[in-house]
């Protein structure tokens, strides 16, 4: 078991190195430097040199890359040049935003699709959020005029949380895009189960099938729900692009979507970093949970 | 007390039922989608939509180049059965033109997808070691990139993204799926004895793969397809709903519906919801398909 758990943690880094490698090298090539954004378009090739030069954008790009890993590891991600603020401080400022956000909703979205999918109540086919939001506002925003059609733009996380005329739409939609998905997860699951033994075993001892369903059903259903909570990390961070862009709710991603549009290479570089490290994190605590849910895994 | 065994009968049927003429696994396969409901209307569906996009046009005739401000926005009517858009192009052509955008990335990015999928896989379930342990760590590499951020940022780089420059771009970072099913495919088709019997009759890698190999992995890379495509056409209908899809006078799907989200408050239902609606249905089209190929392939599930 422990082993398992080292073998699990060292390959997990080794993944990191290699994507954080891979991104870095990516959005270099996309983007080689940010002196063009610092300097202004009316700057001389010269000075553009000089501005590389002196801040290390002519080095290789392997030696940029520890150079920035290093920083990264002591908490420096950058200087995003167009809002003239530290990274991190933008990340922090903006992260409890989309954490209540895509955590509300991830909390919501389990709680209903575990039943839909024990059930196997309807297959649902998820619709893209974008569309699924715009129909939500349309017809509790615009013709029953209930919810408000713009998320919260206050700066007090307590205070979006109390907001439940601008919150729910935007939670619902989330809500409701991530839950199509997890009960078809959730019906794969209970029917794979259904076919196991143990169930024919508590059915011939006489059990009630609300207890079949409840102790042997739900339970032994629920494990792969545990790895899609573990991949649905990154999503609670980074934030979701598209609903945070059709509510404009000032979060992760809404920020990713202005830098983007910015070209503001140091916050989409610390951004898509970010992203990728918590898909690994992800997988690596969703592999840890199951080991301790399932005792099958853990003795073998 | 000993029973008498009866003597053999063979002019009898057989115990297990009539003996038919024997059916292939794909004639099985096709026979068990065919029967599957939600497979057929899946399958008009999507047929529905092709026609739609690509001999709409030729049916009705529409404006698509020159823009007018005094036909904008207009509500349907006899002469513009969908109403216009904001730059008064008709709005059903409007809408065939994005569908023949995004079904060609959607078409075009699961291909590219797939082919680069089934040769890495492929190469590491065959040839295995280190190689193997190389190409995997690789694929759980690119599994872990946040896809829609990287695409978004290439996408912002090309600039004027065309079809083929944006299907090659999703194409690129969704064949980690793929890979990985056609290698487990691979791994334990590589030990089948007809593997065997091709390497002693002499064929190389090469040909393994090609002949024997991806062949009989044909019906987890065809399942797969179509997921790839419905991935595929989200993925461009995110990108072009964020603003960085396809540029005038070339449009897709996503493009279109955030063209038109500033209307919403102003009524124009008919720019929203219609081809709202496209994307969600070609979709689910694409996920019945899929769904019923998948149960199709399944011998497990097969009735016989």
């Amino acid at each position: 078991m422990l082993s398992y758990l080292l073998r699990r943690l060292i390959t997990s880094i080794i993944v990191i190195f290699f994507v954080s490698i891979g991104i870095f090298w990516l959005l270099h090539v996309v983007y080689p430097s940010p002196a063009r954004a610092v300097l202004g378009l009316r700057a001389t090739q010269f000075d553009v040199n000089t501005w590389n030069q002196q801040n290390g954008y002519n080095d290789p790009v392997i030696v940029q890359y520890f150079r920035y890993m290093g920083r990264a590891l002591t908490g420096n991600l950058g200087f995003s040049y167009t809002l003239n603020q530290p990274v991190l401080a933008l990340l922090k400022q903006r992260a409890p935003r989309s954490i209540w956000l895509s955590g509300i909703s991830l909390v919501l979205a389990i709680v209903i699709a575990i039943p839909l999918g024990v059930f196997q109540a309807f297959i649902t086919y998820s619709m893209p959020s974008f569309f699924l939001g715009l129909i939500l506002i349309q017809v509790f925003s615009f013709s029953l005029p209930i919810f408000g059609f713009e998320a919260s733009q206050s700066n007090n996380v307590f205070s979006i949380i109390g907001d439940w005329h601008d919150m729910t739409l935007p939670i619902a939609t989330l809500t409701l895009t991530s839950v199509a998905a997890y009960s078809r997860y959730m019906r794969s699951a209970s029917m794979d189960v259904l076919a196991q033994d143990y169930i024919k075993v508590a059915r011939a001892k006489g059990l009630p099938e609300r207890l079949v369903m409840i102790r042997h059903l739900v339970r032994n259903a629920s494990l792969p729900m545990v790895t899609l909570i573990g991949l649905s990390l990154p999503l609670l961070l980074a934030g979701n692009l598209i609903v945070e862009e059709l509510f404009n709710y000032n979060g992760l991603g809404l920020l990713f979507f202005n830098s983007l549009q910015k070209i503001d290479y140091p916050t989409l570089l610390a951004y898509t970093l970010a992203g990728a490290v918590l898909v690994v994190i992800g997988n690596l605590i969703a592999d840890i949970a199951l080991t301790v849910a399932d005792p099958r895994i853990r003795l073998a | 007390m000993a029973t008498q065994l009866q003597p053999l009968d063979i002019g009898r049927a057989p115990e297990g039922g009539d003996v038919g003429p024997v059916q292939t696994g794909w004639q099985l396969a096709f026979r068990e989608f065919t029967s599957n409901r939600l497979a057929v209307i899946g399958f008009a569906m999507l047929a529905f939509f092709i026609l739609f996009s690509f001999v709409g046009p030729l049916i009705y005739h529409t404006n698509q180049s020159t823009t007018s401000l005094t036909l904008a926005n207009v509500a349907p009517s006899g002469a513009h059965l969908l109403g216009t858009d904001g730059n008064g192009f008709d709005e059903l052509g409007r809408m065939m033109r994005g569908g023949q955008s995004s079904l060609e990335i959607g078409a075009f990015a699961a291909l590219v997808a797939i082919f680069l999928g089934a040769l890495i896989g492929s190469v590491a379930g065959l040839i295995g070691g280190l190689l193997d342990g190389f190409l995997m760590r690789f694929t759980d590499a690119f599994l872990s990139v946040p896809f829609l951020f990287v695409v978004l940022i290439v996408a912002v780089k090309v600039g004027s993204p065309t079809v083929l420059t944006l299907s090659l771009v999703i194409g690129a970072f969704s064949w980690p799926v793929p890979a990985r099913l056609v290698r487990g495919e691979v791994l334990t088709l590589r030990e089948r004895d007809f593997v065997l019997a091709a390497r002693t009759a002499g064929s190389g890698s090469g040909r393994l793969i090609v002949r024997h190999l991806l062949p009989n992995a044909l019906g987890v890379v065809i399942v797969n397809v179509t997921f790839q495509m419905v991935d595929a056409i989200l993925a461009v209908s995110y990108v072009g709903f964020l603003g960085f899809g396809l540029h005038f006078p070339n449009v897709d799907w996503g493009d279109q519906l955030s063209n038109s989200i500033g209307f919403l408050e102003d009524g124009y239902w008919w720019q929203i919801f219609p081809v709202g609606a496209c994307i969600v249905l070609t979709v689910m089209a694409l996920n019945f398909i899929g769904d019923a190929l998948r149960d199709a392939m399944d011998v497990r599930l097969r009735r016989r």
